[in-house]
């Protein structure tokens, strides 16, 4: 739903069909909601088998990849006598992105479910949920969850009777946008800086604690109890246009709109629909000017690409960008583009762990150079420097997040150069004059 | 050694209650490296920040040297290395807020608690005001936690009454 307002007639509420319900949050009032019903089906089937379903439902990672989910349960051989691990990546700090706390925070037994499953899925016998240090509410919420499980029998030594054993814990995280990458968010749980590692070798080879993992969002393992109960055709079919992107996904709609919230709709629902109807337009008396659509790493859409695009994956990158995690910030025409965009640099500035040095050096730099073209300092060659840069922050370092802060930067100079040109004092001879 | 040459002798966190709590914490993870987020967590909620001491504590609760600790400790930005204010006030401002008025509300904090710059403790040592990266709640601008508590669209006018509301 356009949490927190009323649903919205367009909107397909699965994940979120109970957001804003109290009653939801504890064990009896998600078992009146069907609840553990997809868990004891799970515990009945053999691993693989779960596998496929999902597999064949055509899910897709939630946390901004969008790789296949039971693809990548299917790297995870069973019968190689190595405990292995699931972990829910609940570090949710991309910007513009707010849905997976509110999973957390009113369905937390729906999360307790999907990783649950996963588990058994995967052939693990330990979960571990980590969950950023920052969510107070979430903690809370998921911790008063797992206990209600464990103390049902739901968890522990024997699963639903099943003689299955399946752990779940809570890991708090102490602040850091990188624990959220996922081999930075293994070396967290054990303990360490969260410095990313690089890959090969890959989770499902050497993982947490050296040992075969898979690591999935909330919002993905959310959403395994409803597809093993209404079936993987069934999820199958949720889809708008694109046969490769199907099911429902929560996006954060956030920045200069009248409507910010979470809503849910199927993929490839249209963009422009979902804007002005559902969302409500721009604030009164401005216009739509510019939208990041899938937090805040993916390339910035003119409103030109943005009203063309259709929500799915393959979509978003038909119309210059990515889906991301679809933490939807959209600017209006009041904002100061350039402003916004050294802020961004600054946030990943900020959050890199220095391993790289074009990470380190290059996000420190790009936000230097833009802040001082906003503060009216800046020079056309500080443009071609930023493209120059960008070059070695894509593509070449151990993780993403280089690349996440030059993607933003370099399209919304290249899509809004005026913005940027504007405030960049011309030069009259060997004078340089103020920016009109 | 830990910078508060007036305060008391530090006591001990990891003992009674929350001996028992690591010890269970600890059989969660085959290692005991995995127990030292959760570890500093408690030394900071019992004491409210991390002293020299703490760190000392942990790193021998877990079989850790003092130097790993604080490196460990360095990398997270929620863990406090130094006292804080009474009152810890965390403000977002990353894009999403920034572009809903988040320095507005970061500018309404700094007076309304005496504090001089960001990062500075106010001179009655009842707040901090520093600005955080993205808070997870960009649809609610402008969120803000004061110590564990998370609020969620504040405003300028709303700040007065939230600090009046705290001890």
């Amino acid at each position: 739903m356009g949490y927190p307002h009323k649903p919205h007639a367009k909107e397909a509420l699965v994940l979120s069909q109970h957001f804003g319900d109290p009653d939801a949050r504890s064990l009896s009032g998600w078992k009146k909601r069907g609840g553990y019903q997809a868990l004891e089906k799970a515990l009945g089937m053999a691993p693989a088998d779960i596998v496929n379903v999902v597999k064949a439902s055509g899910l897709r990672g939630r946390g901004g990849a969008g790789f296949p989910t039971g693809v990548k349960w299917s790297f995870m051989k069973p019968g190689d006598g190595k405990p292995h691990y699931l972990c829910c990546n609940a570090d949710e700090s991309e910007p513009g992105t707010f849905k997976d706390r509110e999973i957390m925070r009113w369905t937390p037994h729906a999360l307790v479910e999907g990783c649950a499953i996963g588990s058994h899925a995967i052939g693990a016998e330990t979960c571990y949920i980590y969950i950023r240090g920052e969510f107070t509410e979430p903690l809370v919420r998921m911790e008063a969850a797992l206990k209600e499980a464990y103390d049902a029998g739901i968890l522990g030594a024997n699963a639903m009777g099943t003689g299955k054993r399946i752990d779940i814990y809570v890991h708090k995280g102490a602040g850091a946008y990188i624990c959220g990458e996922e081999t930075a968010l293994m070396e967290s749980i054990e303990g360490k800086r969260g410095n990313p590692r690089i890959k090969p070798p890959f989770p499902a080879v050497s993982g947490v604690f050296g040992k075969p993992t898979t690591i999935n969002n909330v919002e993905t393992l959310a959403a395994v109890p409803h597809i093993l109960m209404r079936g993987a055709e069934w999820y199958s079919k949720l889809t708008l246009s694109n046969p490769k992107s199907m099911g429902t996904k929560l996006f954060s709609v956030c920045g200069n709109v009248a409507r910010p919230g979470n809503y849910e709709v199927v993929l490839g629902f249209p963009f422009k629909d979902f804007l002005y109807d559902l969302c409500g337009g721009p604030p009164p008396g401005r216009k739509f000017r510019a939208i990041i659509p899938g937090g805040s790493s993916v390339p910035i859409q003119t409103m030109e690409e943005a009203e063309a695009t259709l929500m799915d994956y393959e979509g978003f990158v038909a119309q210059g960008t990515m889906l991301g995690s679809g933490g939807v910030i959209i600017f209006d025409d009041a904002q100061n583009l350039p402003r916004m965009m050294a802020r961004i640099a600054r946030f990943y500035a900020h959050e890199s762990c220095g391993q790289c040095t074009q990470c380190r050096e290059g996000t420190a730099w790009m936000t230097k150079i833009l802040e001082r073209i906003v503060a009216g300092h800046g020079t056309y060659e500080d443009l071609d420097t930023i493209f120059d840069m960008s070059d070695n922050m894509t593509g070449r370092t151990i993780c993403v997040l280089s690349d996440s802060c030059a993607a933003p930067v370099v399209s919304a100079i290249k899509k809004f150069r005026g913005d940027f040109e504007k405030l960049i004092p011309k030069k009259q001879g060997t004078v340089a004059v103020a920016a009109d | 050694m830990s910078g508060t040459e007036n305060a008391a002798p530090y006591a001990p966190v990891l003992v009674g209650k929350r001996r028992e709590e690591l010890e269970a914490i600890l059989k969660r993870y085959p290692t005991k490296m995995a127990a030292l987020l959760p570890a500093l967590w408690m030394i900071q909620d019992e004491r409210g920040w991390v002293p020299n001491e703490g760190i000392e504590e942990v790193a021998a609760a877990l079989g850790l040297t003092p130097a790993y600790v604080k490196g460990v400790i360095s990398f997270y930005t929620m863990y406090h290395q130094h006292p804080v204010g009474r009152h810890f006030v965390q403000v977002c401002t990353t894009s999403p807020c920034g572009a809903c008025g988040a320095e507005d509300v970061v500018k309404a904090f700094l007076e309304h608690t005496g504090c001089k710059e960001l990062g500075l403790t106010s001179p009655d040592g009842k707040y901090t005001v520093i600005e955080v990266e993205c808070l997870g709640a960009c649809g609610f601008p402008t969120p803000v936690m004061i110590n564990a508590e998370f609020l969620e669209s504040v405003t300028p006018e709303r700040v007065p009454s939230i600090l009046a509301q705290l001890k």
